[in-house]
C-alpha cells in the first residue's frame, strides 16, 4: 500500500478563540463554547473548500503563487461576494497584535491624506507587455546567452569542483551533459554509461570553436588599446552567464599575464588584468573558488610588488595598488571560509612584509593598503599600534638626508595613505577632545597630522548626518577607476596583428589534462602565499623568484609563456614588447567534427590558441597613467 | 444565480443548468450522458430496495420538471422510466422523436440514447455474476442528484460504527495473507471501500468514529489519492455532504475496478464465509467490479491505470471503434493549377510540382480503413484563401527539416516581458505569423511576429470609396493608419484562460472566467460573438482543424461543441466528474478529446455525441493534450509532471514519460510526429523520442483485448533533451511548418 504515511489531515480546524473574536467584532458577545466549536468547524470546512477552488484558478492562471484574485474568483464561483480591499500583487502585510490574552492578525489600513496623493507626482506608468524572442536551443544545443540560464549553475560548478570523485549516476550525467550544451550526442552519452564510477568528465574543459573565438576576442580586447572595446569585453565578462568553461583559461591568462608584466614593469597591462579579475568577480554565475590559487597571487603581486612600472617616480602605480588591494579585500569577503582561511593568511602575509625593516616603500605602501582595505577592525588591531614606528620611519626619510627621490615619494604616499585610513577609524574609536599633544604622544610623528585629519573626519561625519536627507553630497572617497590612456600607439610602432589559431601537428607543448597550467607553472605562483609561513622572506624575493623562474621558463623545452622582446625602435624610452601567451586548448573530437574549421586530423594533438598580444608600453614618455587621486 | 449558502437551493440551481442541457441539446445528446432513462434502467434491475429509492428519485425529478414546465422532458422521462402516467394530467405526445431532435446535422445512428445504451449493456461480455448490472459510469451529477437526501439515504443502512475499523482491518488482514499475485489486485478495493465507509460514518453522524477511522487508515491509501483524501478529511459533518461535488461524485458514480476472476472469487468467498455483510453491501452498491479472465495484473500494471476519481475506465467503455485516420486532403487539382499560374515566371515550377506530386501520392495512398468517411461530419467548404494557404503549407512542408534523435529541432522562445504574472494562455497560428496571449486582466493581445503589421479594415464609409474592381482590393481595404505590431482586444470581464486561432487566421476564440467564449475578428479586431452557455469559468476552447466548429469546456463539467454561426451549442458532452481543464480536436475533426480534473481523458464522437474512450492513469488534473499528426496517438500531461502516451485506436496507454517536476502546460508533436515536445511549469522544455516510444510497445492480441499493458521503463532513453529557461514557465509550444519549435511563456523575475 502507500509508501509513506501522510500527516494527519482531518484535525486542522480554526481555534474557537478566533470565532469569539470575530463574533465580538460584529457585536455578538458571549458566544457559547459549543457554538464556537460548531462554527469553527463549519468555517474551516468552507475555507478549505474555497481554497481548493482558488487553487484551480491558480493552476489555470499558470502561476505557482495563489493570489487574492484567485480567492475572489473562487468566491464568485460559490456566488459569494468577493473580499474588498485586499487587492495586492504581492503579499498582504498582516499585522499582529496581542493584548488581554487575545492574539489578533489584522490588516492595517492607513488613513490616506488625499492632498498627499494629489500633490505627489504620478508614479511611472508600468511597462506594457512586450514580446521578446531568443534561441532556447539551436539544433539541440542551448546557446550560452544572457536570455538562457547559465549552462552550469553555480551550485553545479561547486559540486563539480568540491566532489569530483562522487559517483555519477548515468541518468544524471546524461541529463547534465545535455544541459551543459556540450552537444553530447546520445551515442556519446550511452558510451559514458559504461563506467559507473567516473571521475570528472573530461568534457568540462572542452571549448567549442565559438568559445575559442570568444576567448580570443575577449582577451585581446581586455589587453588591447581600444578602451571602448575593453569596456565592452569587461562588461561581457562581468555579465555573461556561459563563461564557466572558459574560467580556467581566463585565470591562467591573468596569472601568467601578471607574472610576465610584473617583470616587464608594464603598468598598463597589469591594470587591465586587474580589471579583468574584477569583472570575473562581478559575474554572479561563476564559481571562482576553484581558481583562487591563481588569481590571489596575481592580485597580491599587484599590491606588494616592489616595482610595477618603469618609472616609479612618475607613474601612478599607487592607484593600481589601491585597486588591487580593494579587489583583495573583496575576495577575502566573498571567498574566505574557515577551511581556506584566506583572510588570515593574507593578513599575515601583509603584516610580515610590513614589519620587515628592509621592505621598500612601495611594498610597504601595498601592505598597508591591503591591510586597511580589510576593514576598520584590521586597521585598529594591526595598523594603529604601529603608527608610531611607521611615523618615525617616515620622519627619517623626509627629514633626513635625501637618499633618493623614490624613497621620498614612497614615504609621502605611505603617510597620506595612513592618514586617510586611520583618521576615520580613530574618529570613530577615540573619544573627544582631539588634543594635538595627546595625539603626538600616542602616535608619534604622525600625531599632529592625524589630529587634524580626525577633526576633519568628525566634521564631515557630522555634516553628513545633517545633510543626509537633503542633498546628495557624497563625501565617500571616490573610487579610483583605472583608466590608462594610451597615447603614442602609432609612434611606438607595430600595428596589432591579428591573432590566429594554430594547429601544430607535431608540437606538443602541454599535456591535455585539465589543471595542467597550475601543475606546470613555476613555483612562484604559490610562493607568495606560501611565503607567509616561512617568515623571513620578503616580497622582494617573491618578485625576483618570479622573474627568475620566468627566465628559466623561456629556456625550458616546455614553456608556458614565451617572451620575446622585440627590437626597440619607437620613441625614445619606449620598449615595444611582443608577448605570446600560449594557452593550451584540449581538443574535443565531437566539436571538431562539427566545426569544420579545424582539420579532423588534429584531434589527437592539442590545439594551441596562440593569442599574440602586442602591447604598447605604457611607460613611454607620452603615455600617462591617470587616476582620480 | 441564486445565493448559494443554502445547499438545497444550490442543488436546484445546478439542476437547472443540467436540465437545460437536456433541452437545448435536445435529444441528440450523448447516449451515456445520464439521461434520466439510463439511471432508471440501471435502477430497475437493481435490488428491490434500490429500485424503491430510484422510484423516489424519479418522482422528485418529475416533480421538479413539472414545476418548471418542462413537459416534454417529463414525458420522456416517464416513458423511459416505465412509470405510468398516473400522476400526469397533461400528456404531450410529441414523444416520437425521443432521442433524435431538432438539430439538423444528426445522422441516422446518432442520438438515440436508449438504443445505444442497450447496445452497451448487451456488449458486456463479462458481466459479473453477483454485482449490480452495468450502470453507466459516466452518469454526470445532474439528474442523479435531485435531492441530496435521497441520494444519501443509501448510506442510512448502517452497522455498528465501532465495528467499521474491525471490518476494514479484517479485510486488510485477509488481503495481506492472500497469494502475491492476487494481493495487488485485491488491494484496489481498499480505497473505494475506505471512502464509502468513511462517508457512511459521517452521514450517520458518527463524527468521532469517522475521524478515528480516517486517521487509522488514510495512511494506507495510495499516495496519488492524496488530493481526494484531503477533501474527504475536511468533510466531517453530515451537513458538509450537501453540495459537495466530490462527495456526490463518489456517491453517484460507481468506482470501477478491474479484477481477474480468480481474485474476485477469492474475495467473494472470504466475505461470504465471514458473513461480512457490511463490506459486501458496499462493494455491491458502490463498486463496479469489472471481471476479466486471465492472469491477475501486477502492481505496476494496476498503478499505471489507476488514479482517477472513479477508478478505471471500464473495458467496454473503450470498445467502440474510433476512426482515427486522417481525412483525405480534399483539393489537389486546384492548387496545382493555381500554382502553375502563380509560378509561371519562376523557374521553380517543375521543382514545386514534384513534391506536390509526392504529397498527392501519399495522400491518395491513404485510403485509410481507419479514416472516417469524408462526409461523416459536414465540414466547411474551402475558400480560395484557404486553398492558397494550403499551397503555402505544402511549399513550406517541402522545406521541412526531418527531425530525429540525431537531429533535434531548434527552439525559439518567445518571452512575454512585463506580464506581471498575468499571462494565462497563448496560441500561435498554424503558419506561425501571429501570437495571441490571454491575460488575467481580461485582455487578449495579438502580436505579429513577422514584419507584416496588423491592420484593421477601413471603416464602412471609407470602404465605399474603394474601387472594388481593382486587383489589390484586399490591400486597399486595410487601413494603413492602424498598422501596429500588436493589438489589444477588450471584452471579457475575467481572466482569459483559453485562446485559439482559427485555421484561416481570420478569427480568434477566447474563453474566460466570466463564463463566455468570444469570437474575435482579426480583420476588424472587434468581438463578433459572445457564446454564452457555460455559466462558470470556461477553462479552455479550441478551434477545429477545419475551422467552423469549436469546443469549449469548463468548470461546469460539460464540454460543448459549437459552430461559429450558431449561438447555441450543437453538442454537449457530459460525463466528466470534475472540471474540464483542456480540450482538443482530433486532426480529422470527427472526435474531441477533453481532459479533466477528475484525472481522466475522454474522447467524444462529434457525430453521435458519445463518449468513445475513457483513459485513466493520470494522478492529477490534466492540463495539456496533443494528438500525433497521424491521429493515431495522443499525449497528455498533468499536474503530476508525467506525460502519458495513448493509442487512440485501442484505447490503451502505451507510454509514460517521466522527467518533469511540475505541471505540464504544453505538449506538441512535431509535424511528422517523430518528436514530442513538452513544456512545463518547472521552466523546462523537454524533447522526447516518440518514434521509439511507439515502436517499443508490443501490442499482442492479449494486451489489446484486455488492455493490460506492460509499460517499459524507458523515460530516460526517450528523453532527447532538456532545455531550461530563465524562470519562465513554458505555457505553449508550437512546431512551425518547417519543424522549428516555438515556445512561449511569461518571464517571472
Amino acid at each position: 500500500m502507500a509508501e509513506e504515511r501522510r500527516p494527519k489531515q482531518c484535525t486542522v480546524v480554526l481555534p474557537t478563540e478566533s470565532m469569539k473574536a470575530m463574533a465580538e467584532s460584529i457585536g455578538v458577545g458571549q458566544l457559547q463554547e459549543e457554538s464556537c466549536a460548531a462554527l469553527s468547524e463549519e468555517v474551516s470546512y468552507r475555507i478549505k473548500e474555497i481554497a481548493q477552488d482558488a487553487l484551480k484558478f491558480m493552476h489555470h492562471g499558470k502561476r505557482c503563487k495563489l493570489t487574492t484574485s484567485d480567492i475572489d474568483h473562487a468566491l464568485k464561483l460559490k456566488n459569494v461576494e468577493p473580499l474588498y480591499g485586499f487587492q495586492s500583487q504581492e503579499f498582504i502585510p498582516f499585522r499582529f497584535a496581542s493584548g488581554g490574552g487575545r492574539e489578533l492578525h489584522f490588516y492595517e489600513e492607513k488613513e490616506v491624506d488625499l492632498s498627499d496623493i494629489i500633490n505627489t507626482p504620478l508614479p511611472r506608468v508600468p511597462l506594457d507587455v512586450s514580446l521578446k524572442a531568443h534561441w532556447l536551443s539551436i539544433e539541440g544545443v542551448q546557446p550560452a546567452i544572457p536570455e538562457n540560464p547559465p549552462p552550469a549553475p553555480k551550485e553545479q560548478q561547486k559540486t563539480e569542483s568540491t566532489e569530483p570523485l562522487k559517483a555519477v549516476k548515468p541518468g544524471q550525467e546524461e541529463e547534465g551533459s545535455i544541459q551543459k550544451g556540450q552537444g553530447a550526442t546520445s551515442a556519446e552519452a550511452k558510451g559514458k554509461k559504461d563506467g559507473l564510477m567516473r571521475m570528472k568528465p573530461r568534457s568540462t574543459h572542452e571549448l567549442s570553436v565559438e568559445q575559442q573565438l570568444y576567448y580570443k576576442e575577449i582577451t585581446e580586447a581586455c589587453v588591447g588599446s581600444c578602451e571602448a572595446k575593453r569596456a565592452e569585453a569587461l562588461q561581457s565578462i562581468a555579465t555573461d552567464p556561459g563563461l564557466y568553461q572558459m574560467l580556467p583559461r581566463f585565470s591562467t591568462f591573468i596569472s601568467e599575464g601578471v607574472r610576465v608584466n610584473v617583470v616587464q614593469n608594464n603598468l598598463a597591462l597589469l591594470i587591465y588584468l586587474m580589471r579583468m579579475v574584477k569583472a570575473l568577480m562581478d559575474n554572479p554565475t561563476l564559481y571562482l573558488e576553484k581558481y583562487l590559487h591563481e588569481l590571489i597571487p596575481a592580485v597580491v603581486t599587484c599590491i606588494v610588488s616592489k616595482q610595477l612600472c618603469l618609472r616609479p617616480d612618475v607613474d601612478n602605480h599607487w592607484a593600481l595598488r589601491d585597486f588591487a588591494a580593494r579587489l583583495m579585500a573583496q575576495s577575502c569577503k566573498t571567498f574566505s571560509t574557515t577551511t581556506n582561511n584566506i583572510q588570515s593568511r593574507i593578513t599575515k602575509t601583509f603584516t610580515k612584509s610590513w614589519l620587515d625593516d628592509k621592505t621598500q616603500w612601495t611594498t610597504r605602501y601595498g601592505c598597508i593598503a591591503g591591510l586597511s582595505e580589510l576593514g576598520p577592525d584590521v586597521i585598529k588591531t594591526l595598523i594603529l599600534p604601529r603608527l608610531t614606528v611607521e611615523g618615525a620611519r617616515i620622519k627619517a626619510v623626509s627629514d633626513g638626508p635625501v637618499v633618493s627621490n623614490i624613497d621620498k615619494i614612497g614615504a609621502d604616499h605611505v603617510q597620506s595613505l595612513l592618514l586617510k585610513h586611520c583618521a576615520s577609524v580613530i574618529a570613530k574609536a577615540r573619544p573627544l577632545p582631539d588634543n594635538v599633544e595627546q595625539y603626538r604622544a600616542d602616535y608619534g610623528y604622525l600625531g599632529p597630522m592625524l589630529c587634524s585629519h580626525v577633526v576633519k573626519a568628525r566634521a564631515q561625519a557630522a555634516l553628513q548626518a545633517q545633510q543626509v536627507n537633503r542633498t546628495t553630497l557624497t563625501i565617500t572617497q571616490p573610487r579610483p577607476t583605472l583608466t590608462v590612456s594610451q597615447s603614442g600607439i602609432g609612434g611606438s610602432g607595430g600595428s596589432r596583428t591579428a591573432s590566429i589559431i594554430k594547429v601544430p601537428s607535431s608540437l606538443t607543448l602541454m599535456s591535455t589534462r585539465p589543471g595542467t597550467p597550475t601543475q606546470l607553472s613555476p613555483p612562484a605562483t604559490k610562493y607568495i602565499v606560501m611565503a607567509t609561513s616561512s617568515g623571513s622572506s620578503s616580497t622582494q624575493q617573491v618578485i625576483t623568484r618570479t622573474s627568475s623562474s620566468l627566465t628559466s621558463a623561456t629556456s625550458t623545452p616546455q614553456p608556458l609563456v614565451k617572451l620575446e622582446s622585440g627590437g626597440s625602435g619607437g620613441l625614445g624610452g619606449s620598449r615595444p614588447l611582443q608577448k605570446y601567451i600560449v594557452v593550451s586548448l584540449p581538443s574535443s573530437s565531437s566539436l571538431e567534427s562539427k566545426s569544420g574549421v579545424l582539420p579532423p586530423s588534429s584531434s589527437a594533438s592539442p590545439i594551441l590558441l596562440e593569442a599574440r598580444i602586442k602591447v604598447d608600453c605604457s611607460d613611454s614618455p607620452s603615455a600617462s597613467t591617470q587616476s582620480p587621486h | 444565480m441564486a445565493a448559494v449558502q443554502d445547499g438545497q437551493l444550490n442543488m436546484e440551481v445546478e439542476k437547472d443548468i443540467k436540465t437545460e442541457i437536456t433541452n437545448d441539446g435536445s435529444g441528440n445528446i450523448n447516449a451515456n450522458s445520464s439521461s434520466p432513462g439510463s439511471t432508471s434502467s440501471g435502477g430497475k434491475s437493481k435490488s428491490p430496495a434500490g429500485s424503491g429509492e430510484d422510484q423516489q428519485t424519479l418522482l422528485a425529478v418529475l416533480q421538479f420538471l413539472k414545476r418548471n414546465k418542462l413537459t416534454e422532458s417529463v414525458d420522456i422521462l416517464r416513458r423511459e422510466a416505465g412509470l405510468s402516467a398516473d400522476a400526469d394530467d397533461s400528456p404531450v405526445s410529441d414523444s416520437a422523436g425521443a432521442g433524435s431532435g431538432g438539430v439538423p446535422n444528426v445522422s441516422a445512428d446518432g442520438g438515440d440514447a436508449n438504443s445505444l445504451l442497450s447496445r452497451v449493456s448487451i456488449a458486456t461480455p463479462f458481466a459479473p455474476p453477483a454485482t449490480a448490472p452495468p450502470k453507466v459510469v459516466a452518469a454526470s451529477g445532474g439528474e442523479d442528484q435531485p435531492d441530496v437526501n435521497v441520494v444519501l439515504s443509501a448510506y442510512s443502512q448502517q452497522g455498528d460504527p465501532v465495528l467499521y475499523p474491525l471490518y476494514y482491518n479484517g479485510l486488510k488482514k485477509f488481503i495481506e495473507s492472500v497469494l502475491d499475485c492476487h494481493r495487488a489486485e485485491l488491494s484496489q478495493v481498499f480505497y473505494p471501500l475506505f471512502v464509502h465507509m468513511y462517508l457512511e460514518l459521517v452521514y450517520n453522524n458518527h463524527e468521532n468514529e469517522a475521524k478515528q477511522f480516517f486517521e487509522k487508515f488514510s495512511g494506507d491509501q495510495e499516495c496519488y489519492y492524496e488530493e481526494d483524501l484531503r477533501i474527504l478529511s475536511s468533510m466531517s459533518k453530515k451537513e458538509h455532504m450537501k453540495g459537495n461535488e466530490t462527495m456526490l461524485d463518489f456517491r453517484t458514480s460507481k468506482f470501477v475496478l478491474r479484477i481477474s476472476r480468480d481474485s474476485y472469487q477469492l474475495l467473494k468467498r472470504h466475505l461470504q464465509e465471514r458473513q461480512n455483510n457490511q463490506i459486501w453491501n458496499i462493494i455491491q452498491e458502490h463498486l463496479y467490479i469489472d471481471i476479466f479472465d486471465g492472469m491477475p495484473r501486477s502492481k505496476s500494471q494496476i498503478d499505471a491505470m489507476s488514479g482517477s476519481l472513479a477508478g478505471e475506465g471500464k473495458r467496454d467503455a473503450n470498445k467502440a471503434k474510433v476512426f482515427y485516420g486522417l481525412l483525405k486532403e480534399p483539393e489537389i487539382e486546384v492548387p496545382l493549377d493555381d500554382e502553375d499560374e502563380e509560378a509561371e515566371n519562376e523557374e521553380g515550377k517543375p521543382k514545386k510540382k514534384k513534391p506536390k506530386k509526392d504529397s498527392m501520392g501519399s495522400k491518395s495512398k491513404k485510403q485509410d480503413p481507419n479514416a472516417p468517411q469524408q462526409t461523416r461530419i459536414p465540414l466547411p467548404e474551402l475558400k480560395d484563401s484557404d486553398k492558397l494557404d494550403k499551397i503555402m503549407n505544402m511549399k513550406e512542408a517541402t522545406k521541412k527539416i526531418r527531425l530525429g534523435p540525431d537531429n533535434l529541432p531548434s527552439i525559439c522562445f518567445y518571452s512575454f516581458l512585463n506580464a506581471y504574472q498575468g499571462l494565462t494562455a497563448v496560441d500561435f497560428t498554424d503558419d506561425s505569423s501571429l501570437i495571441a496571449g490571454g491575460f488575467a486582466d481580461s485582455t487578449v493581445r495579438v502580436w505579429s511576429v513577422t514584419p507584416k503589421k496588423l491592420r484593421r479594415v477601413k471603416s464602412a464609409a471609407d470602404l465605399s470609396n474603394i474601387d472594388k474592381e481593382s486587383d489589390d482590393v484586399l490591400e486597399r481595404i486595410m487601413d494603413e493608419k492602424t498598422a501596429s505590431e500588436s493589438k489589444i482586444l477588450y471584452g471579457h470581464s475575467g481572466p482569459v484562460y483559453g485562446i485559439s486561432f482559427s485555421p484561416d487566421r481570420n478569427y480568434l476564440l477566447s474563453s474566460s472566467e466570466d463564463g463566455t467564449v468570444r469570437l474575435w475578428s482579426l480583420q476588424t479586431f472587434t468581438c463578433l460573438v459572445g457564446y454564452k452557455g457555460h455559466n462558470y469559468p470556461v477553462w479552455d476552447t479550441q478551434f477545429s482543424p477545419y475551422g467552423y466548429y469549436f469546443i469549449s469546456g469548463g468548470h461546469d463539467r460539460v464540454a460543448r461543441l459549437w459552430a461559429t454561426d450558431h449561438y447555441q451549442p450543437l453538442r454537449m458532452f457530459a460525463g466528466h466528474l470534475a472540471d474540464i481543464t483542456c480540450t482538443l480536436f482530433h486532426p480529422n475533426s470527427n472526435y474531441v478529446a477533453t481532459g479533466s480534473a477528475d484525472r481522466t481523458i475522454r474522447l467524444w464522437d462529434v457525430l453521435t455525441g458519445n463518449c468513445v474512450r475513457i483513459l485513466t492513469g493520470h494522478k492529477g488534473p490534466i492540463h495539456s493534450l496533443a494528438f500525433s499528426p497521424n491521429g493515431k496517438f495522443m499525449a497528455s500531461g498533468a499536474t503530476d509532471g508525467r506525460v502519458l502516451l495513448w493509442d487512440v485506436g485501442h484505447g490503451l496507454m502505451v507510454g509514460e514519460l517521466k522527467g518533469h517536476t511540475d505541471t505540464i502546460y504544453a505538449l506538441k508533436f512535431s509535424r511528422d510526429g517523430e518528436i514530442l515536445a513538452s513544456g512545463s511549469m518547472d521552466n523546462t522544455v523537454k524533447l522526447w523520442d516518440t518514434l521509439k516510444a511507439f515502436d517499443d510497445v508490443e501490442l499482442d492480441d492479449f494486451t489489446a483485448a484486455t488492455g493490460h499493458i506492460h509499460l517499459p521503463e524507458n523515460s530516460q532513453e526517450l528523453l532527447l533533451g532538456t532545455y531550461m529557461t530563465k524562470s519562465t514557465p513554458v505555457i505553449h509550444l508550437h512546431f512551425t511548418r518547417r519543424n522549428l519549435l516555438l515556445a512561449a511563456g511569461a518571464y517571472n523575475p
